[in-house]
């Protein structure tokens, strides 16, 4: 019997984790919160995550036709962005702008750096935030739990955020918890999310850091502004069960790509997201943060990294 | 009780389940050997034997050529064949001497001396220095650094404590464990003779708690002489338990400082083999001329534990265990030493070495997949990289010629280990980015001095 001897450098074995496993488990995961979202906006919610998945994979296979490279959309990469960018976006939000934004997103967000891994900015909130400033009004037209999605005339309902601060009211916890609130596809079921993030935890594929640091500096921080004044600042708990803080926490201040390798790193992120996501909550002009406390603290994350190196073992300190 | 260890690293599967209950089988004298001049670190050997010069079992037939290094012994008696070039499981050719056997085999057990304890109490330390010395007796862990020298520490440096290593924490090898079963006194033995030759005071012996066999035979052996300087210590199953610096810090709390060595902490390490040579030597005035070798791995017929003389072809070790199986045409990859950590073989004709602490069979199905995809920054490196580095970036540095990154984020202090290339999800060479970084920072620093 022949053999062929093959040559190669140490280690001989890998462990059976891929690129590939680790992405197909975020959509696993993400399923949950998409379920809701369609039993919560019906069809419409279906219709605006696949048209966000199909145009994100679609830009980043003819990208890297562009590019000459070998097209790699079944990492599952961009399909994650997809439908994480539909995720953030108000149910009724027109397809075409969807469209615009994922494109936006792949091309410019991921492809121009060099495709997966060479991204700085999480690639789905640089869409959202492109769409922000492209339709600055769409984009805040919700719609009411189990209404209407499908026009945009009927339909203005505020979201729990918006209501405690532009009209100070409450929206009751447990409509938050659950997911029959009004906002972005994402921001309703914290259950659902929850569920999500906890398979991948289990899985290995998030560090708690993030998450955790996130979520405690999100109550911690924003629970001493209701403390100074209960009357005009939203308790911790509404905080955490509130607009994008739970999506943000489990599947947006977790991307492995643009969130800091070490663990010094990883504090110095997830409570820099927290304080910017209270910051922009309470005084800013938007009545949500999450977006941009992230997108600012990624474009740190490479300084972090470089700043945050690990004690190595038998340093002196 | 208590089972300790160190920060981080890696669990991969342990596969030990073919040869770790199997007994260490005393295979025939090979027809013919052949004994490589470097089987140590250091200088190569100078030859003092020559093509048609009769050899007998244990003759001396390489004199050491500086002080870090150790001479080699016949290991068969016979006929020197040839004085050539040979393949080595390091890589490369070195010199090697071939010996034609002619089947006698010398009975060491007959030059027994007394009682090892006796022995030992009218054996000064330089004089037990010198017997490991010249007994040929290097790190038989896989290292190979000569014995004597490690236990001969400049000026200066005080060594209270020696530790044994038996943690064997490749996947698939259980040479060590099986000599912890079955020779324990030996083990033992050969431990306190170590620290009398360096003058220690305490004693330890490291073995993963996936060995508990060998931890109650050494317990026994320890209890039945009633020596209470001498300890073991339980670690947890974890790769690389077995690496020096990670070892101490398990069982004494003592990190080595960054570029320094065991002995900056007063310690020396020493493989369960070694001692078990070292009581070879002193009680049977027996050179390192035979080893176990572990046989395993999804590509050999019949894994075995063998103890085979120094010298024996790969070859004829692997046709005692079966020879290979694998699929037609399937890829194989023949190991010196374990998955992780193993020199990979292309020729079978190379020789086991003093190091050759097991040969590892890989058929495809466990082998890693070619190719390798973009770094996500997912931080796995980083979580189980014992030394504390952040491998993926020293890596990059590496592969792109970045010295300054490579030096600053402690390329150098790298181990090798290759925690961080067997976690990789986009399957990168990391550590084999980082051997080529440390090399190139090495001539570098030569460069410019």
């Amino acid at each position: 019997m022949s053999e062929r001897i093959v040559v190669s450098s140490s280690p001989h074995i890998l462990t059976e984790e891929d690129v590939p496993r680790i992405m197909h488990a975020v959509i696993m995961a993400l399923l949950p919160v998409c379920m809701v979202s369609i039993y919560v906006f019906g069809i419409r919610a279906l219709v605006l995550i696949v048209t966000c998945v199909v145009a994100c994979v679609a830009t980043e296979y003819l990208c890297q036709r562009v590019a000459g490279k070998k097209p790699s959309v079944y990492d599952g990469s961009a399909a994650i962005t997809g439908i994480l960018l539909a995720l953030t976006l108000p149910p009724a939000f027109p397809l075409t702008g969807a469209i615009l934004g994922s494109v936006f997103a792949i091309a410019i967000g991921k492809q121009v750096f060099g495709g997966l891994g060479y991204n700085i900015f999480n690639p789905a909130l640089l869409g959202r935030a492109f769409l922000q400033a492209a339709y600055p009004v769409l984009i805040t037209i919700w719609t009411d739990p189990f209404g209407n999605p499908w026009s945009v005339e009927t339909v203005t309902s505020a979201t729990p955020l918006a209501l405690a601060k532009f009209e100070g009211k409450m929206a009751p916890y447990w409509d938050m918890f659950l997911g029959s609130v009004s906002g972005s596809l994402g921001e309703t079921s914290v259950l659902a999310i929850i569920i999500g993030g906890l398979y991948l935890r289990y899985k290995g594929y998030i560090n708690w850091k993030l998450p955790l640091g996130y979520l405690a500096t999100v109550a911690i921080f924003g629970g001493i502004f209701w403390l100074v004044n209960p009357g005009k600042y939203p308790d911790p708990l509404y905080h955490l069960l509130s607009g994008g803080a739970m999506l943000g926490a489990w599947f947006m201040v977790t991307d492995m790509v643009t969130s800091p390798t070490t663990p010094k790193g990883q504090w110095i992120f997830a409570i820099g997201a927290g304080m910017i996501t209270i910051i922009i909550r309470l005084f800013g002009g938007l009545p949500e943060g999450v977006m941009y406390s992230i997108l600012l603290m990624n474009s740190i994350t490479p300084l972090l990294n470089r700043w945050t190196r690990p004690q190595m073992f038998g340093e002196k300190s | 009780m208590e089972i300790r260890t160190f920060k981080r690293g890696i669990h991969p599967s342990y596969n030990k389940e073919a040869t770790e209950g199997k007994p260490i089988e005393r295979v025939a004298l090979p027809q013919r050997v052949v004994i490589p001049l470097l089987q140590h670190a250091g200088a190569p050997c100078n030859v003092v034997v020559k093509k048609g010069d009769s050899v007998e079992e244990g003759q001396k037939i390489g004199e050491p050529a500086a002080f870090v290094s150790a001479p080699v012994h016949a290991t068969i008696s016979g006929k020197v064949k040839d004085v050539v070039a040979w393949h080595h499981p390091a890589g490369g050719k070195v010199l090697s001497v071939v010996i034609e056997g002619d089947g006698s085999a010398r009975d060491w057990q007959d030059a027994g001396l007394t009682e090892v304890l006796d022995e030992l109490d009218s054996l000064s330390p330089p004089r037990l220095r010198d017997i490991m010395k010249e007994a040929g007796i290097v790190g038989l862990g896989g290292a190979m650094f000569p014995t004597y020298v490690k236990l001969s520490p400049p000026e200066g440096k005080k060594i209270d404590t020696v530790i044994l290593n038996g943690c064997e924490c490749e996947p698939f090898l259980t040479s060590d464990h099986r000599l912890m079963v079955e020779m324990p006194a030996r083990v033992v033995w050969g431990l306190v003779a170590i620290m009398k030759a360096v003058g220690a005071r305490d004693g330890y012996i490291g073995i993963e708690d996936n060995k508990p066999d060998a931890v109650r035979a050494i317990e026994d052996v320890l209890k039945g002489a009633g020596m209470d300087n001498i300890k073991i210590v339980v670690l947890e199953t974890k790769y690389p338990q077995g690496a020096e610096k990670m070892l101490i810090d398990a069982v004494l709390g003592r990190k080595v400082p960054t570029g320094g060595l065991p002995m900056d902490v007063g310690v020396v390490v020493n493989n369960v083999g070694t001692a078990k040579a070292v009581y070879d030597a002193i009680k049977f005035g027996m050179p390192l001329i035979e080893r176990v070798v572990t046989v395993s791995g999804n590509g050999v017929k019949e894994p075995k534990n063998l103890l085979v003389r120094i010298g024996t072809s790969f070859e004829d070790v692997l046709d005692l265990c079966g020879g290979l199986e694998h699929a037609e045409d399937e890829e194989v990859a023949i190991l010196n030493g374990g998955p992780l950590m193993g020199v990979a073989q292309k020729d079978l004709s190379v020789p086991v070495v003093k190091g050759t602490s097991g040969i590892t069979v890989l058929a495809a199905r466990e082998l890693k997949p070619p190719g390798y995809m973009p770094c996500i920054r997912c931080g796995s490196c980083v979580e189980v990289c014992p030394m504390g580095l952040m491998p993926y970036k020293i890596a990059d540095a590496a592969r792109l010629g970045v010295g300054g990154i490579f030096k600053d984020f402690g390329g150098s202090a790298c181990i090798e280990c290759g925690c961080c290339a067997f976690v990789c999800p986009s399957k990168r060479p990391l550590v084999q980015w980082i051997r080529v970084g440390k090399i190139n920072l090495r001539k570098d620093e030569k460069n410019s001095s």
